[in-house]
């Protein structure tokens, strides 16, 4: 990694965090901020201590679980416009989420995450295998993800219909949100998003080769199969981990890989790093915006994320002229 | 034996050119696949039959023979009165519901050119559904304000998809991929809309986003046969021989004589205003557009959009869905949106497993 983008991109992150920190219902100015983080007895330590740095954290997880896997994702199937919401596995983790809930009464995260990781592997699997395998085209992809989409989005309705305190429950969390985060949750969500990062980064090299096709990656050594099924291993535990905690989220792992490449060029041993720091940075921004649009009530990072996001995928669609069926 | 045809010849002729025949009657002639009529005319058969026992069931049930007697006028007074005022207007519009989206639905596959490309997965219902959910959530919600919020709300999607996928022309695959696109974006709206909403609100919100015919009578039915009186011969007749060229591809159509652009706008207009409109009627039920003309293209094994089997199967699947959705559970009746959201699921399923046997996974 060169040093000057390396810095400017930490600094994005460090004046993320601040201003996720900062900014809410009640504007706080840098010292109270750190009086908040520091001092129990400050008036801010409430706010700051207790809300705002658990929500901060669980930002941070889970912008860099999901712009690693969107990058991982695009990388695996070929396809720029590959992410972990529109091919819905992000929609798969939370209907298993929403039926642990329901149907087996499970209410708390180290119990439902376990069927978020199955949702989302069986999606994962499922939209591969119907976006036509390794004969797919960025739009056929597509529309295998909004077909599950659509079908996983009429089971959680269903579930909602006959059970209506879920209903009450699903409508927030199902728009993903950070604002019911609390350091349990980041506490139990970082060990799988630690893993799924590690995975990432020892899949960078073969994944590299794979992107020259397989015939020309088995002569260069990689495993095409084999990596494959890590790149999947490695997108389910993210974005399991990463639904689990804050509800499904759409587009964050679509835009941030396009924007490091911009940069970096297509080297995911490049990419994958800048989007574990750059991708939370957005996400951070987009949870702040959601708070300052709708004060002193917010609205949620979710939807804040799928409507600039949706803006920003449109501007993409214009742009890239590789997406051609 | 080299006669002109004129209209003494009376007796029709048959002629066989691959599986297709031909009859012809003085200047007028029809080419039809045997195979594809039976098809269509037992879809329809079948789509009458659930009707019949939609009306049939419910918490006044009653036996086929008895719901024809009703409907024929023949049945008793309280028969007559309940299958006529209050369960017939509920049947036709999962009849007229179900033929405008599968028309739709085999429209867009065919412009697309995708057995995936169906206007639920295009943005268009989910449009349909924030017009709606406006309604529920800021213009208190009157049946006449959802419907009417949700044909503005199809219909100006449509329009801005249409736009947005513009560029030098409008190719399948853009607008694929912008419907997506906005679907998603129009789905964090909509999910903004329900968390505005009081709890009643909501569920109502959530009951309508399913697609249910609860309570349906004719003044949901009516606006949708008005636009389909227009709109269906429209596409039959204007653009059904041109949609078969497209769908050889945009360079062979316009070699053909077809003006690519403006067939597909029209095209596409028709099949937003359908969709617009069916989910006004019925709200946006879940892929009866996307499996309506994979259905009807496999049972006539017909090449091209199969446009009339795909409306008879659309139609068919709808009622039989609501049928089933009444029955499945004995005092819980299930909104139709259900049952077809489920049968999505089966189609992928089915889709998997075509794609396996073809070797491509």
């Amino acid at each position: 990694m060169r040093p000057a983008p390396t810095a400017a991109s930490g600094v994005l992150l460090a004046a993320a965090v601040l201003l996720s920190l900062a900014l809410g219902a009640r504007h706080l100015s840098v010292g109270e901020v750190w009086a908040g983080l520091t001092d129990p007895n400050a008036a801010g330590y409430a706010v700051v201590h207790d809300m705002r740095l658990p929500r901060t954290l669980l930002g941070l997880l889970v912008g860099l679980a999901l712009g690693v896997a969107g990058a991982v994702m695009q990388a695996v199937t070929r396809n720029p416009l590959a992410d972990p919401g529109l091919l819905g596995i992000n929609a798969g983790a939370s209907a298993a989420a929403v039926s642990a809930m329901v149907f087996f009464d499970v209410r708390v995260f180290a119990g439902y995450v376990w069927f978020a990781f199955a949702g989302a592997a069986v999606v994962a699997v499922l939209v591969y295998a119907v976006g036509g395998g390794r004969s797919a085209t960025p739009a056929r992809l597509a529309l295998a993800g909004a077909a599950l989409n659509a079908a996983l989005y009429s089971y959680v309705q269903a579930v909602m219909l006959i059970d209506p305190a879920a209903l009450n429950a699903a409508r927030f969390w199902g728009n993903g949100t950070l604002a019911s985060a609390d350091m349990g949750t980041v506490r139990k969500v970082a060990p799988f998003i630690a893993a799924g990062l590690l995975l990432a980064l020892l899949l960078a090299r073969p994944l590299n080769a794979l992107a020259l096709g397989d015939d020309a990656a088995l002569a260069l050594g990689a495993r095409p199969v084999r990596t494959r099924a890590g790149a999947i291993v490695a997108v389910t535990l993210l974005c399991g981990a990463a639904t689990a905690a804050c509800g499904p989220l759409v587009f964050v792992g679509l835009i941030m890989p396009h924007a490091v490449r911009a940069v970096t060029g297509p080297d995911l041993r490049k990419v994958l790093p800048y989007c574990a720091i750059l991708t939370p940075a957005a996400l951070l921004m987009a949870d702040v915006l959601g708070r300052l649009a709708a004060r002193p009530s917010e609205i949620q990072v979710g939807i804040v994320c799928s409507v600039v996001g949706g803006a920003l995928f449109l501007v993409l669609l214009r742009r890239v002229k590789a997406v051609a069926a | 034996m080299t006669a002109p045809l004129g209209k003494t010849a009376a007796a029709p002729a048959a002629v066989r050119i691959s599986g297709a025949r031909t009859v012809r009657a003085g200047r007028f002639s029809v080419r039809f696949r045997p195979r594809a009529v039976a098809a269509g005319l037992l879809a329809l058969a079948a789509a009458a039959a659930f009707a019949v026992l939609c009306i049939g069931s419910g918490q006044y049930a009653m036996g086929f023979g008895r719901v024809l007697d009703a409907l024929t006028g023949h049945g008793s007074p309280a028969d007559t009165f309940i299958v006529r005022e209050l369960r017939l207007p509920r049947a036709c519009v999962a009849l007229a519901v179900g033929a405008a989206l599968g028309l739709a639905g085999a429209v867009f596959q065919a412009v697309v050119r995708n057995p995936l490309g169906s206007p639920d997965l295009l943005g268009f219902t989910s449009g349909s559904a924030t017009g709606a959910l406006v309604a529920i959530v800021y213009l208190g919600g009157s049946a006449g304000a959802v419907a009417t919020g949700a044909a503005a709300g199809g219909i100006a999607t449509g329009v801005l998809v249409y736009a947005l996928a513009w560029r030098r022309g409008v190719h399948g695959f853009r607008l694929v991929l912008t419907g997506i696109g906005l679907t998603a974006a129009l789905t964090g709206v909509n999910g903004y809309l329900l968390t505005r909403a009081q709890l009643t609100d909501a569920a109502r919100a959530v009951l309508w986003q399913t697609g249910s015919l609860d309570g349906r009578g004719w003044d949901n039915v009516a606006p949708l046969a008005v636009a389909m009186a227009v709109v269906v011969p429209a596409l039959l007749l204007g653009c059904g021989p041109a949609l078969r060229m497209l769908e050889m591809g945009d360079d062979t159509a316009s070699a053909l004589g077809v003006r690519v652009e403006r067939v597909r706008l029209a095209l596409i207009g028709g099949a937003v205003v359908l969709t617009a409109l069916a989910a006004a009627a019925a709200g946006p039920v879940a892929f009866v557009a996307l499996t309506a003309p994979q259905l009807a293209r496999r049972a006539t094994r017909a090449p091209g959009p199969n446009l009339l089997p795909a409306m008879a199967v659309g139609a068919a699947l709808l009622t039989a869905s609501d049928w089933i959705a009444q029955r499945a559970f004995d005092d819980h009746p299930l909104p139709v949106g259900v049952v077809t959201g489920l049968l999505g699921g089966v189609y992928l399923v089915a889709m998997l497993a075509a794609e396996r046997r073809a070797g491509r996974i």
